[in-house]
C-alpha cells in the first residue's frame, strides 16, 4: 500500500475552507438562470448523452436489465433523434446481461462495486469485486469513499483504498461516490473530493441514492474542488451527480452549475454524468413539449 | 465607451485557457427577457402634492430615458420653488390635520397596505426600475423591490409601538420631512426614506432622482390606490435646483439626503443654523478584506457581489479589494476566471448580471477615473465581452497592483471598477482599510471568528459584513462614518433620526 505522500498531505492542506451561507446562495443564483429555446433544447439532448441510466435494487433481475438496456439505446422508440444515454449503471452481478444487451450499441456499463452502498467490506472483498465486475465487461466501476475511515480521522485509509481501486479497476474509469448527504458539511466533501482525486479517480460523484441525494449546493462544493485540481494538476476529473434528480429542469440546474464554474470544457459526457432511474422520461417529456407545444400524458413514454 | 490606452491585459488579446466560457460555449444562454408589458408608463407625469398628480407651475418638464437603449420612456415634471412650496404646504396640512393625531396603530395599517401593494405589483415594479435605471432585472426582482417591501412591512410594525421602542422617553413626530434620494436603489430609497418618517407620524416631500424618477411615480400611484391621505407623502420630481429648494423650504423641519458626499456638504451648509434636522447618507470607498484562511471561492462570489451588483453604483461597494499577500496570485486568477463569466448586456434579460451604467454622465466620470488609474500605472484588466452597441455600459474592470495613493484607491467610482491592493498583517490591513476619507462599509473574510471580532472593533465603517457583502435586512442600522455621512437609517436607530424627545417620563 502506497503512503500518503507529503506532495498529498500538502494538497489537502491547502483545500480551502466552505462559507456554507454563501456556497448555497451562489448555487441558488445559478439555478434562477433562465433557459428557453435553444439553449434549452441542446440542454435536454445533452442530458440524455450524459445519462447513466441507472438501477440498483435488489430485485433487479435479469430480464428488467435486459429492458433497461433497450431503453438506454434507444429512449424514444418513436424518435430516432433522440441519443442513445451514456451509460447503464447496475450491480456487478448484472453486468454481464448488461453487457449483452448492449452489444453493438455505444452505450457504456457501469457497474457498483466495491461493497456498495456502505463500502464495508474488507478491502480485499471490495477490491476483488471490482476486477470481477471490470472482468465481466464493466467500463466504468462507481465506488463508495469510505466514510467510516474518512470520517474516523483516516484520512490515509480512504485514500489508499481509492488509490488499490483504481489499480483494480485497470482499464476502466473509476467514479468515487463521496455520499455527500453523510458527511455532514461542505468543507469534508471539499476535503474528500479532493482526496478522491488525489488518489486517482476518473470522476467524483455525489450520492449512492441510497441515503440523500445531490443538492445543488453540494454539486458546487465538489465542482470548486475540480476546479482547483485541474489548476493545480492540468487533470480534468468529471462530475457525476446522482440522487433525486428526477425532473429535467433539476438537470438543467446541474448543467448551469457545471457550466459556470467548469466552463464549456466540461460539457462532454467524459467529464459530466447524471445518474438517475426516473430522469429520462422526464427529459423526453420536456423535448416533446419543447417540440410541439403541448405535454404528453405518462403513457405515451416507455416504462421499461 | 471611450479609448482606453495601452497597458490592458484585456481577455481580448489573450484568451485565457480557463475564460471565455460564455462566448465559445455550445450551452450559451438564448436572450431571456422579462416582458415590459407589464408596466404601462404614461407620456407624460405630473407632480405629486396633496394626494393628486398636478401640472407643474414651472411649466417645465424633463425627459426620462432608459439607459440601456437611451429610448426616450416619458416626460416628467420639474418642480421650481413654487411647486415644492405647494408640496411642503401639502405636507403641513396632513400633518397638522391628519397624520399627526392619528393613532400609531392606524398609521401601521396604511404602511401595512403600502407594503402589500408592492408585493401585489413587483414585477411591474421590477420592470420598470429596470427600464429606467438600467440595472438587471434579476436585481430589481430579487433585491430591490423585495427589500421596499420589506421596509415597510417593518418600520409599520414600530408604529403603534414607538413609546415602548424608547423607554422613559416621550418620542413625537419632527413635522415636514424633505427627502432627496439617489439614482442607484430609486424606490428601495424611497422606501427606506418614506417607511420611517411615515411610521413615526411625519409627513414627507420626496424629491426623486432626476434620472430615475419613474418608480416614485408608480409609488405615487400605489399610495393613492390604498387611500393613504392626500399630502402625507408627496413628490416632486426635478434636478438639483429641486432638492436645493426643498431642503431650504423653511417649513421643512427635517431633511434626510442619500447622494454624493459634495451634495451633501452643500445641504449641511445650506442648513445650518435653521434648526432643521439632518442625516445624510454619502459616499464610500469600502475595503473588502481578504485573509489567507478565507473560504476562498464564496469570497471570490463575495468580492464579485461586493463590485459588480447595480454595475458597482452602491455607494457601501467593496470598491477596494485588500488581499493578504500569500493568496493573492490564485485570488487573482480565480477573479480573472470569474470575471470572463459575467453577462453583460440587456438590463431586462433574466441572465443578465451587469446592466447599463445609469446615465452619460456617469458613464463619463468612470471612464475618465479608469483612465486615470491607466495614467498612474495600474494594471488594468477586463474580461472579453462584447457591449450593446446602444445605452451605456462598461465592462467589468479589475487594476491590479495599486496603492493607496492612487486616485482609484482614493476616489469613489461608482461604477464596475474594482482596485486590488495587498498587505501583510492584521494591524495593515486595518490600517489601510481605514485610510480613507469615508467610513460607510467595510468586508472581512476568514474562517477564523475571533480575527473578525478583532477586526470589526477597529474598522470605522458603519457597516461591518463577515464573509458576506451588500446584505442588506431593514432591521439593521445602516449608516457612515467621516465623510459617508451620520445618522442611520433601519432597525431601531432608523426610527430616531424622525422623532424627538420631550422632556418628562414616558411609557413603557
Amino acid at each position: 500500500m502506497k503512503g500518503l505522500d507529503s506532495g498529498f498531505s500538502a494538497a489537502l492542506a491547502r483545500v480551502p475552507g466552505v462559507d456554507a451561507v454563501g456556497l448555497e446562495e451562489r448555487a441558488a443564483a445559478l439555478c434562477k438562470r433562465s433557459i428557453k429555446k435553444d439553449t434549452k433544447r441542446w440542454a435536454l439532448d445533452f442530458l440524455i448523452r450524459c445519462m447513466d441510466l441507472t438501477t440498483l435494487e435488489g430485485a433487479d433481475t435479469q430480464g428488467k436489465i435486459v429492458a433497461m438496456c433497450g431503453k438506454a439505446i434507444r429512449p424514444d422508440p418513436m424518435d430516432r433523434t433522440i441519443p442513445s444515454v451514456a451509460a447503464v449503471c447496475v450491480y456487478p452481478a448484472l453486468v454481464t446481461a448488461a453487457k449483452g444487451a448492449l452489444a453493438g450499441s455505444n452505450v457504456r456499463v457501469a457497474s457498483v462495486a466495491g461493497a456498495f452502498p456502505s463500502g464495508l467490506a474488507p478491502l480485499a472483498e471490495r477490491l476483488s469485486e471490482i476486477r470481477d465486475a471490470v472482468a465481466s465487461g464493466a467500463d466504468e466501476i462507481d465506488i463508495v469513499l469510505n466514510r467510516s475511515a474518512f470520517l474516523g480521522g483516516g484520512t490515509q485509509e480512504a485514500f489508499d483504498e481509492i488509490a488499490a481501486s483504481k489499480e483494480a479497476c485497470g482499464a476502466a474509469h473509476l467514479k468515487v461516490i463521496l455520499e455527500t448527504a453523510e458527511l455532514g458539511a461542505y468543507d469534508p466533501i471539499r476535503r474528500a473530493a479532493a482526496l478522491a482525486m488525489r488518489a486517482g479517480a476518473d470522476f467524483v460523484k455525489t450520492s449512492t441514492g441510497k441515503v440523500g441525494g445531490a443538492t445543488p449546493a453540494s454539486a458546487l462544493c465538489m465542482m470548486e474542488a475540480v476546479r482547483d485540481f485541474h489548476r493545480e494538476t492540468g487533470r480534468r476529473v468529471g462530475v457525476k451527480i446522482s440522487g433525486g434528480v428526477r425532473q429535467a429542469k433539476q438537470g438543467i440546474q446541474y448543467l448551469v452549475i457545471l457550466h459556470e464554474t467548469l466552463g464549456a470544457d466540461w460539457l462532454m459526457p467524459d467529464l459530466f454524468r447524471v445518474g438517475a432511474s426516473t430522469l429520462l422520461n422526464d427529459v423526453l417529456m420536456q423535448i416533446g413539449t419543447q417540440r410541439s407545444g403541448r405535454y404528453q400524458g405518462p403513457d405515451y413514454f416507455t416504462v421499461d | 465607451m471611450g479609448t482606453i490606452r495601452k497597458r490592458t491585459s484585456s481577455g481580448a488579446s489573450a484568451p485565457s485557457k480557463r475564460g471565455a466560457i460564455v462566448p465559445a460555449s455550445p450551452f450559451a444562454y438564448a436572450p431571456a427577457p422579462e416582458s415590459r408589458g407589464i408596466v404601462k408608463i404614461k407620456d407624460r407625469y405630473g407632480l405629486f402634492i396633496g394626494g393628486r398628480f398636478v401640472e407643474p407651475r414651472s411649466k417645465r418638464h424633463f425627459e426620462t430615458i432608459s439607459p440601456s437603449t437611451e429610448e426616450v420612456l416619458s416626460v416628467v415634471a420639474d418642480a421650481g420653488e413654487e411647486d415644492v412650496d405647494r408640496a411642503v404646504a401639502a405636507a403641513r396640512t396632513a400633518y397638522a390635520k391628519t397624520w399627526r393625531a392619528l393613532p400609531g396603530r392606524e398609521r401601521a395599517k396604511y404602511l401595512y397596505r403600502i407594503a402589500r401593494a408592492l408585493q401585489e405589483r413587483a414585477r411591474e415594479f421590477a420592470v420598470l426600475e429596470t427600464l429606467d435605471g438600467g440595472k438587471p432585472i434579476k436585481e430589481s426582482r430579487d433585491v430591490d423591490v423585495p427589500l421596499a417591501a420589506a421596509h415597510f412591512f417593518y418600520y409599520a410594525g414600530w408604529a403603534d409601538k414607538l413609546d415602548w421602542a424608547f423607554p422613559n422617553r416621550r418620542p413625537r413626530p419632527l413635522g415636514v420631512a424633505g427627502q432627496v434620494i439617489p439614482w442607484n436603489f430609486p424606490l428601495l430609497m424611497a422606501a427606506w426614506k418614506i417607511a420611517p418618517a411615515l411610521a413615526c407620524g411625519n409627513t414627507v416631500v420626496l424629491k426623486p432622482a432626476e434620472t430615475t424618477p419613474l418608480t416614485a411615480l408608480l409609488l405615487a400611484e400605489v399610495l393613492q390606490e390604498v387611500d393613504l391621505p392626500p399630502g402625507v407623502v408627496n413628490v416632486v420630481t426635478g434636478a438639483g435646483r429641486t432638492g436645493a429648494a426643498l431642503v431650504a423650504h423653511p417649513d421643512v423641519n427635517k431633511v434626510a439626503f442619500t447622494g454624493s458626499t459634495d451634495v451633501g456638504k452643500a445641504i449641511a451648509r445650506s442648513i445650518a443654523g435653521s434648526g432643521k434636522r439632518l442625516t445624510l447618507e454619502l459616499g464610500g470607498k469600502a475595503a473588502n478584506i481578504l485573509f489567507s484562511d478565507a473560504p476562498i471561492d464564496q469570497a471570490v462570489e463575495g468580492v464579485i457581489n461586493g463590485i459588480f451588483f447595480n454595475q458597482g453604483h452602491v455607494c457601501c461597494a467593496g470598491s477596494r479589494l485588500l488581499v493578504q499577500e500569500p493568496l493573492l496570485p490564485v485570488l487573482i486568477a480565480k477573479l480573472k476566471d470569474r470575471l470572463q463569466t459575467l453577462r453583460v448586456g440587456d438590463p431586462l434579460d433574466k441572465n443578465t448580471d451587469v446592466g447599463a451604467i445609469n446615465s452619460r454622465m456617469q458613464l463619463g466620470k468612470i471612464e475618465e477615473l479608469v483612465q486615470s488609474g491607466i495614467d498612474e500605472g495600474a494594471e488594468i484588466y477586463q474580461p472579453e465581452c462584447t457591449l450593446p452597441a446602444k445605452g451605456f455600459f462598461f465592462k467589468p474592470t479589475l487594476f491590479l497592483g495599486v496603492s493607496q495613493s492612487h486616485r482609484i484607491a482614493r476616489e469613489e467610482i461608482f461604477g464596475p471598477v474594482l482596485s486590488v491592493l495587498t498587505f501583510r498583517t492584521p494591524e495593515e490591513a486595518v490600517e489601510k482599510a481605514n485610510n480613507t476619507a469615508y467610513g460607510l462599509s467595510a468586508g472581512i473574510w476568514t474562517e477564523k471568528g475571533s480575527r473578525i471580532l478583532w477586526m470589526a472593533q477597529r474598522l470605522r465603517a458603519g457597516v461591518v459584513w463577515a464573509n458576506t457583502f451588500n446584505r442588506f435586512d431593514p432591521s439593521s442600522p445602516f449608516g457612515g462614518y467621516k465623510e459617508s455621512g451620520f445618522g442611520r437609517e433601519g432597525g431601531l436607530h432608523g426610527l430616531e433620526a424622525y422623532l424627538a424627545f420631550e422632556q418628562g417620563a414616558g411609557r413603557g
